[in-house]
């Protein structure tokens, strides 16, 4: 074959014209949008649902779109959402609820009490699929009176609101869900929030442009694109690249590189979500409580977060983490290497002759998963104990946990958006719950009262005395509160949220 | 005899379908983890649970859990998705062509690379241009697909941002296209915005699944070159007076061919595969990226509907290939 002039210039502008036909990567169509590099996809439009609908890295995307019952305060506090205001009747036997007046559904119809009432119904329908259906199916005879809704339950639940700021606890709009159905509402959602969906891609992305009747206030910024890239390499490339604004959920080497960049930033939070090792007592090993004691003895937490996740976390004693309802700084659980390997001793273990058991542990799922439970597994080999490790699935890790079959040791996180003990010592430890590992009477005994106690002081120093006899005990190992790094551009200021919720509506322009 | 052909090989895919069918239902349950285990809330009590399995038909012994499954298959209803309480029909249909045009552009570009390669490796047979195809060949052959995807988003994504590292379109932009074969109809309607944008997200997926396969074919095609070039009808026209470019490519390519493209069509079978991987890291919504969170959700209708649609895929993919066999050696045209 001859390249003559002709066919090289004929190649040059057949390139030429290919190139001119690319978007520059570049050039952004609309300077007040912003783009998320957010790090889990959107499964299903429906807030109460089916899996989704517990999903907790999800849940900024719902709080976009809809507004929940009672709002949530980036330091978890709580404020009016659609609920203005609310409480219990003198014999706790009902509750009523001030429906915000003015607030309209993105289609422009105004939200009413009927749609909090069918919201309320439709939650706690035991057909429904709604997964906390056992929190909204206590309350019934519901009844409107103006803006005021009142109910009747079956039982007094002092946590019966702060659900209402957690999952599911979502006001849908009933003539537009009735009218297209559940399929319907899936192709086109439609809710009150501060943003309004524009267009969706499954697995791909969520466009949202500002709501200009939201109750709360237009958000600052115009368009918010969720560009959903599960990968974390990728969502450090796209923030470095400039392809995205924001980005979190990335490793901590990254974000201290990242926010040193010019034109980036950084910002931090500790958040609602802790690491911990369930402690079973299925294996006769762990029912001698001086192998407990070793086992929480000898991890030195503060070195695990110094040097694991370059200290980003912070040690916890207690399942409580410090911006909890329940959390108490005096309950203590010092590294005492010494006095765990004299526990050990006690029991007849030493180094020569170690407590031997299996722990399970995720792989990747959490930061640093593994290598922080190679690392506690080290030191407890330094004071008598021989842990084996078992990678799992956290799919297996449910299943077993559900069954009551986790090995005496298995690492979990557990989040909380809501701080209040019920949810995350309650259901931890309390032996009726599925996710419970350690199960026993005298546990259930200290819990048992709590779960209907009217007064709400009494209710929560009767928690700090369950999380005291917990660490008394040493029945569960608290390890950390996770912290939460988020990358941003510089000309763009982010509001973390303790609860882990990158809520888009609290952006605004540097 | 073509149309009779065709019959055969589909009656044929029924009991394959049948057996993967079966094979599917029961490994997915062997796996370990339960769905509802995985959306159990806190303070749920063991009714709730029992209430769960009900509500998604998992309490049914497992002959009559497949029995249903199987009535609904048969009608092309492969039932809800647990974790977006979808049709898995709808899903997989939305999301197919997403990755049938991430394979056909990948099979494309491997095959120009590929036949390329081969032609440009014989050309320059027993002198340096074949040690360089030869040494090119090895190294695409030895890294694997996802390694190019991550080594194209810091090339492209990062270092030089020249295309986007994530999705199939750029998510500002509204696409009002009639259909989910987004490439194909962008062009037909010569939508060239539209195409070229499409492009630039394929662009690196594609090439990631492209490469290994650009040097499998163009191995396998350069030694059956190099046969053909020794044959008598070559050695004439070189004799003739013709060049070895013409003779290579008018002449010889085509009898080459036959071996490339069975390669090419097992081939094109384990980049679907690969395409599981690749859209994740991408984020590129296929049937890939679908598949890897039904996986890792236990979504077991969507997990059967996926395995089920990629043996159908496999089944036409072998199809395709009978057929060319036929267009490209006349003798198995008549039998």
């Amino acid at each position: 074959m001859n390249l003559t002039r002709r066919g090289l210039v004929a190649g040059g502008v057949s390139l030429a014209t290919a190139t001119s036909l690319m978007p520059l990567r570049a050039a952004r169509a609309d300077a007040g949008s912003v783009t998320i590099a957010y790090n889990v996809g959107l499964p299903a439009w429906d807030p109460t649902v089916g899996p989704s609908a517990v999903n907790p890295t999800i849940q900024a995307i719902y709080q976009a779109v809809f507004d929940q019952y009672i709002g949530q305060n980036p330091d978890l506090s709580f404020t009016g959402g659609l609920v203005e205001k609310w409480g219990w009747n003198e014999a706790a036997t009902g509750i009523w609820m001030d429906i915000r007046a003015g607030a309209v559904w993105h289609d422009g119809s105004p939200v009413t009490p009927d749609d909090v009432v069918w919201s309320l119904t439709r939650a706690g329908d035991p057909k429904g699929g709604n997964p906390i259906q056992f929190i909204w199916g206590n309350l019934s005879n519901f009844k409107i009176n103006g803006q005021r809704v009142t109910a009747d339950a079956k039982q007094y639940d002092p946590v019966l609101f702060k659900w209402m700021a957690f999952l599911t606890g979502y006001v849908l709009p009933r003539a537009y869900f009735e009218k297209v159905g559940p399929d319907g509402f899936e192709k086109k959602p439609v809710g009150s929030g501060p943003y309004m969906v524009d267009a969706f891609e499954r697995n791909a992305f969520l466009r949202l442009k500002a709501n200009p009747h939201y109750w709360g206030g237009k958000p600052a910024i115009e368009t918010v694109v969720f560009n959903f890239i599960t990968d974390a390499s990728a969502r450090v490339a796209a923030i470095e690249s400039g392809g995205a604004d924001v980005t979190l959920e990335i490793p901590y080497e990254e974000y201290d590189r990242l926010r040193g960049k010019a034109g980036l930033k950084g910002v931090t939070t500790p958040v609602s979500d802790i690491g911990m090792i369930f402690i079973t007592n299925v294996d006769p090993v762990m029912l001698d409580a001086n192998v407990r004691h070793a086992m929480v003895k000898s991890v030195d937490k503060k070195l695990l977060v110094q040097k694991l996740l370059r200290g980003y976390g912070v040690p916890i004693d207690t399942l409580e983490a410090p911006q909890y309802a329940a959390f108490d700084p005096s309950i203590k659980t010092p590294y005492d290497p010494a006095g765990a390997a004299k526990l050990l001793a006690a029991s007849g273990y030493s180094k020569d002759k170690p407590a031997k058991f299996t722990i399970q542990t995720t792989r990747g799922f959490k930061p640093k998963d593994y290598e922080m439970i190679q690392a506690i597994v080290g030191m407890w080999r330094k004071v008598g104990i021989e842990a084996s490790i078992e990678v799992y699935e956290i799919a297996k890790h449910y299943e077993l946990r559900a069954a009551h079959k986790l090995d005496p040791a298995a690492f979990y996180n557990w989040g909380n958006s809501i701080g209040d003990p019920t949810t995350s010592t309650g259901f931890a430890m309390f032996s009726h719950s599925p996710h419970s590992a350690w199960r026993s009477d005298d546990v259930d005994a200290l819990i048992n009262p709590l779960w209907g106690e009217k007064d709400e002081k009494k209710r929560i120093a009767g928690w700090k005395a369950v999380d005291k006899y917990i660490a008394d005990n040493a029945l569960v190992l608290p390890l950390l509160q996770y912290v939460q790094p988020i990358v941003h551009k510089a000309n763009l200021k982010v509001v973390p949220h303790i609860s882990g919720a990158l809520q888009p509506q609290r952006f605004s322009r540097a | 005899m073509l149309l009779r052909r065709i019959l055969l090989r589909l009656l044929q895919a029924v009991p394959t379908l049948a057996g993967v069918a079966v094979l599917v239902f029961v490994l997915v349950r062997i796996v370990p983890g339960d769905p509802v285990a995985m959306m159990i809330p806190p303070g749920a009590d063991d009714a709730v649970v029992l209430r769960l399995h009900a509500l998604y038909g998992l309490d049914k012994p497992l002959p009559a859990q497949f029995v249903t499954w199987a009535e609904q298959a048969l009608t092309g209803n492969f039932g809800i998705s647990i974790t977006t309480r979808q049709s898995v029909t709808s899903l997989i249909a939305s999301r197919l062509p997403a990755t049938l045009e991430l394979v056909m552009l990948a099979t494309v570009l491997a095959v120009l690379l590929g036949v390329a390669l081969a032609v440009f490796g014989t050309r320059f047979s027993g002198r340096a241009g074949e040690i360089v195809v030869d040494g090119v060949t090895g190294f695409l052959l030895a890294v694997p697909d996802f390694l190019w995807g991550l080594a194209f988003i810091v090339l492209f994504g990062v270092l030089l941002p020249l295309l986007p590292i994530s999705g199939r379109s750029d998510p500002t932009q509204a696409i009002d296209l009639a259909t989910d074969f987004t490439l194909i109809e962008s062009f037909v309607r010569l939508r060239w915005g539209i195409a070229a944008d499409v492009l630039s997200h394929m662009a690196m997926p594609a090439t990631a699944l492209a490469l290994p396969l650009a040097a499998m074919i163009a191995r396998v095609l350069k030694t059956s070159l190099a046969e053909q070039m020794g044959q008598d009808y070559a050695l004439l026209s070189r004799v003739k007076g013709f060049s070895r470019w013409h003779v290579i490519v008018a002449e010889a390519l085509r009898n080459a061919a036959i071996p490339t493209v069975s390669l090419t069509g097992v081939q094109v079978t384990f980049l679907v595969g690969g395409t599981v991987l690749i859209e994740k890291i991408f984020s590129y919504p296929g049937i890939g990226n679908l598949a890897i969170d039904a996986v890792i959700n236990r979504d077991l209708p969507l997990i059967q509907g996926l395995i089920l649609t990629f043996a159908v895929i496999f089944i036409f993919i072998n199809l395709a290939l009978d057929l060319s066999y036929a267009a490209l050696d006349p003798r198995l045209r008549h039998g």
